[in-house]
């Protein structure tokens, strides 16, 4: 039925398409190797042929006279992102273990109406949201703080891991929770020893998305932090200029977006069928 | 499970407290803000009634952002379903180097969208970028991408579908994965060719995972603002301007606090509103009733 050409029009457009994603890391990695001249030269994609490569962009950014840290930056959006999505997924999969097992009704709101609730932050768009944390965190003295943007970067996980673990634990066999009741465990325990073992794919899942998201924010970072906390997102953005000192730009970038392209090659098998088919409902 | 009842709201509580919070607060804050004066000249919650909703009425500049919101919106979200509707076709029936693709779309979507966007903005650089370098390799003239407002919204738009198109190849693979196989084995039995397999077999039974990826991309789309911090900056002049960056100018570079709260109510309602009739038109589009 297919035609013999069908296999040569395939791997065109997977190539063509290979190229169009790999395009901006290998220009941004060639570039981190050039200088004043390589940069001037116009655009030249191979090294020592075109241009000579030098390592002044990698130096600039790990502490070379005259660079820009890297560094502290990295730290600190390490640190918010590990704790909000620790937070996040605690409370988001104790909710939605509750949500998945027991009925709530309050009048007329039901289980879909909560677990509705909480998706529903994801249509708030952050400028919205981010004027009134403004106030909120110059009330409390948190402004330009890590513990403040952890905070923040909570209301952006919470419904995420919420909306993963939901449709996860309702994929759980409820005999599970049941044996482990006859064992004589409580609410909290069986949800420890019995659920929370057989969840490691759900977890690693919801725990991806939230790693990302919260590697990945600039705004609530850009406007809530200024000078103490300045997150990876923050620090290559500011380096992002017209004049070119690409070079260092280039490097910065490959070096905050390389964690989590690192997941991304970790996790990747956890995304197979099930899982994010499941997660879009 | 009987003495569990009364636990189960210590394990739902803690989440939905920290959430309610979260939500509600800004609201209240935001509703209250926006019959307010409240400017970088007098930082107070004096009560004015509707004067900014009737001043957010006569700002064009305002209702352009909404109106271009919804073209790159609906724009890249539709480039970005049929490239990766079509990719994930493609690759489904490949047994072989099915992780080579998933790890090649995974890998742009996890990436930082600013970050990214500051790396788009060497690669479109007039004179230096390879992009006008390639155009100037195939002999066609040099285009001022981010300098000229037509150019510039195209670079937008390539940006975003570099960056969710993955979202939607993953998402419809997984998609294509689950289908069951019966329908697939009666349409071969009957000789139905590629085509009409996929017209009658394929897309119908794609409808759900179909309108969920594009609701969620339409979702995500309707709050860009930080590739166009990035990349544009809003300009040339206002005509790369969203909502969302119109509103970070407003409210929070030029503290106009009240009057970027009128505008933040408008968008979130117009963004619900919009959002709520394509879900409703998508599923009636894709026959989603029952029978899937």
């Amino acid at each position: 039925m297919r035609s013999r050409l069908y296999p040569v029009f395939k791997y065109t457009v997977i190539a063509l398409w290979a190229c169009f994603v790999a395009g901006p890391f290998f220009w941004a990695m060639t570039t981190s190797f050039k200088d004043a001249n390589g940069v001037q030269g116009g655009a030249t994609y191979l090294p020592w042929l075109q241009y000579e490569p030098t390592v002044t962009g990698w130096r600039n950014i790990f502490g070379g006279a005259g660079g820009v840290d890297v560094m502290q930056p990295f730290v600190n959006s390490a640190v918010v992102t590990i704790a909000a999505s620790a937070i996040s997924l605690v409370l988001g999969s104790l909710a939605a273990y509750a949500l998945s097992r027991y009925r709530f009704k309050f009048g007329f709101i039901k289980n879909s109406d909560i677990v509705f609730f909480f998706v529903s932050q994801r249509i708030m768009p952050p400028v919205v949201l981010v004027i009134p944390f403004f106030y909120l965190l110059q009330w409390t003295g948190l402004l330009d703080s890590i513990l403040g943007l952890v905070i923040v970067t909570v209301a952006l996980l919470l419904p995420i891991a919420v909306w993963v673990m939901v449709d996860f634990f309702n994929g759980i066999p409820r005999e599970i929770d049941e044996m482990a009741m006859l064992d004589g465990c409580g609410p909290f325990q069986t949800f420890v020893r019995a659920i929370l073992p057989n969840s490691l794919p759900g977890l690693t899942v919801a725990a991806m998305f939230c790693v990302v998201f919260g590697w990945n924010d600039f705004f609530f970072a850009f406007r809530l932090t200024f000078t103490e906390v300045q997150t990876l997102p923050q620090a290559v953005v500011a380096l992002n200029s017209s004049i070119p000192p690409w070079w260092t730009l280039s490097a910065a970038a490959l070096f905050g977006v390389a964690p989590l392209i690192l997941l991304a090659l970790r996790v990747e098998r956890y995304l197979s069928k099930g899982n994010l088919s499941g997660a879009v409902r | 499970m009987e003495g569990l009842r009364r636990h189960k709201s210590m394990f739902l509580l803690p989440g939905l407290l920290t959430l309610a919070l979260i939500i509600i607060f800004p609201l209240l804050f935001t509703i209250r803000v926006s019959f307010s004066g409240w400017n970088v000249s007098s930082p107070q919650m004096d009560f004015i009634g509707g004067a900014n909703y009737a001043t957010m009425l006569d700002d064009s500049r305002f209702w352009a952002s909404i109106m271009r919101l919804a073209l790159l919106a609906g724009g890249t979200v539709l480039i970005q379903y049929v490239i990766g509707f079509g990719m994930a076709l493609l690759v489904w029936r490949e047994a072989r180097g099915r992780r080579l693709w998933r790890v090649l779309f995974l890998v742009p979507m996890m990436t930082t969208p600013v970050v990214m966007a500051a790396i788009w903005q060497m690669i479109f650089h007039e004179s230096l970028g390879p992009v006008n370098d390639l155009l100037g390799m195939l002999g066609l003239t040099k285009v001022p991408w981010l300098t000229e407002s037509g150019p510039a919204l195209v670079a937008l738009m390539t940006v975003e579908v570099w960056q969710w198109t993955p979202f939607m190849f993953l998402l419809l693979l997984a998609g294509l994965l689950s289908l069951p196989k019966e329908p697939f084995m009666a349409a071969a039995i009957d000789g139905a060719d590629a085509w009409r397999t996929f017209r009658k077999v394929t897309f119908p039974l794609m409808a759900p995972v179909s309108v969920a990826a594009i609701i969620i991309r339409l979702i995500e789309a309707s709050k860009l603002s930080d590739s166009v911090y990035v990349l544009t900056s809003g300009g040339p002049g206002s005509s790369t301007e969203t909502p969302g960056y119109y509103l970070y100018i407003q409210g929070l570079r030029d503290q106009q606090t009240g009057y970027s709260g009128a505008m933040s109510l408008t968008y979130l309602v117009l963004m619900i509103v919009t959002l709520t009739i394509v879900a409703a038109l998508l599923a009636r589009a894709f026959k989603l009733k029952g029978d899937s």
